[in-house]
């Protein structure tokens, strides 16, 4: 009784096992290779790449080199002063910075424009402590492929990073969740 | 790649442009599909909006709980309309309790529904892919082959490409089989399969591909596991039921 109440034939039999068969050897064959590039991932401005290395001036000018801060997470932030979701995320970026600067957090907030008197004006009215680095000929922003501000770069302890974040404003709980498993690796 | 555009001081994301326009003419033809197995499009448009608005709430609720000091230490974080905090895990099964729930409280039959829900399934999957071209995100692994593109510091298999070039096959595919069912639920064996099959096969040349036991990509096996669950169950499905009522939602 049981056999007649089985709805396969001969020829879904063969298919199964067919899909079966080819589809593990599929997977089999096609596995990805085990050897990394040496010195890692190349830079790119991507999630699982090495963030392309720069140089920059604060406002008072200081060189900052991005490769001089490994083992410490970096948040790499793009914006300017015109831009209304930038305005609205300084302040969660700000909070962020306080609490978590002694567990390893650099913030670097890159713009491009050039009127140096506006950024401080700026950075005074929100209180910002963090980094505030120029890029007045725009080859950080070409270069990490920035489209349009705001735009975040969150690079782990060995210069990876591990995600971006294109426009805003980003919420508080957003910036702490990409940062905090970050910060929990070991440098 | 392209990423956004720029209109005036907007700037436009148009990989999520992409999956909008998607998921519109997703839902158009799935609510056409719906006339074909005799349930109201209406209906099957309600019941995906439903199980998006139970997705994304589900999926932000997930993603709190991965990170629940992030989120008490600002919970108003919860509100805010960040893509980036939404927990795809959660936000699937979100989606499907609530399309379960809004399908028995609609009397909705199963295997039609999945029916209608079909061609709306491989037609998001086919924007999917354009917006993975737009983003340059599901990247490939590196090549020599005379076709591959110069992305992300080296020159790569087009995986965008091939999934894009790949998934419109299987809408063709999937057209001609919408014409000639063979029994409920065997339309959307057919999309999920056709999908698995595409995903099986593209992800082989991924640069990004999860990996275990020694380079075996996580994506390929469970894209097999659901290639042999739907030819599996494709004979239960083909067997066409009795002749029965006209359906509630006819």
């Amino acid at each position: 009784m049981g056999s007649t109440m089985l709805p396969y034939s001969r020829l879904h039999g063969v298919l199964l096992l067919g899909v079966a068969v080819l589809g593990l050897g599929w997977i089999v064959l096609t596995r990805a290779p085990a050897d990394q590039p040496q010195g890692g991932p190349p830079p790119a401005p991507r999630e699982g790449f090495r963030a392309p290395d720069f140089t920059l001036q604060t406002l008072d000018g200081r060189s900052v080199t991005l490769s001089a801060l490994r083992g410490k997470v970096v948040l790499l932030n793009f914006w300017a002063t015109w831009c209304s979701p930038c305005k609205a995320e300084m302040p969660a970026l700000q909070r962020v910075y306080a609490d978590e600067e002694s567990r390893g957090l650099v913030v670097l907030a890159v713009t491009v424009e050039r009127d140096a008197a506006a950024i401080d004006a700026f950075a005074r009215q929100y209180g910002l402590t963090f980094t505030i680095l120029r890029d007045p000929q725009a080859k950080v922003s070409v270069a990490y492929r920035v489209q349009g501000t705001p735009t975040t770069f969150f690079i782990d302890r060995r210069g990876i990073i591990r995600s971006v974040v294109v426009g805003g404003p980003m919420s508080e709980g957003l910036i702490r969740s990409k940062v905090e498993p970050l910060l929990q690796e070991t440098p | 790649m392209l990423p956004a555009v720029h209109l005036g001081p907007l700037m436009l994301q148009l990989p999520g442009l992409a999956l909008l326009a998607g998921l519109w003419l997703a839902l158009e033809a799935s609510s056409r599909q719906a006339a074909r197995v005799r349930l109201s499009g209406e209906t099957v448009t309600n019941l995906v909006f439903w199980a998006l608005l139970g997705g994304v709430v589900a999926a932000r609720l997930g993603y709190a709980l991965r990170f629940p000091g992030a989120f008490l230490k600002a919970p108003l974080s919860l509100l805010a309309l960040n893509p980036q905090t939404l927990d795809v895990g959660g936000g699937v099964l979100g989606g499907l309790l609530v399309a379960w729930a809004y399908g028995q409280r609609k009397g909705l039959p199963l295997r039609p529904t999945l029916d209608a829900l079909a061609p709306g399934l491989v037609v998001f999957a086919l924007f999917v892919g354009i917006a993975h071209v737009l983003s340059g995100d599901a990247y490939g692994a590196p090549t020599r082959l005379p076709w591959g593109i110069s992305l992300w510091g080296a020159k790569r298999h087009p995986t965008q490409f091939y999934e894009v070039g790949l998934t419109a096959g299987a809408l063709g595919v999937l057209w001609r089989q919408a014409r000639a069912p063979r029994g409920d639920g065997t339309l959307f064996l057919w999309a999920v399969g056709l999908l698995a099959a595409v995903r099986l096969f593209v992800e082989a040349f991924r640069g990004d591909s999860v990996t275990v036991l020694g380079g075996v990509r996580v994506v390929q096996v469970l894209a097999w596991l659901v290639l042999l669950g739907t030819v599996w169950l494709y004979p239960f499905w083909r067997r066409k039921p009795p002749p029965s009522s006209p359906r509630p939602h006819a």
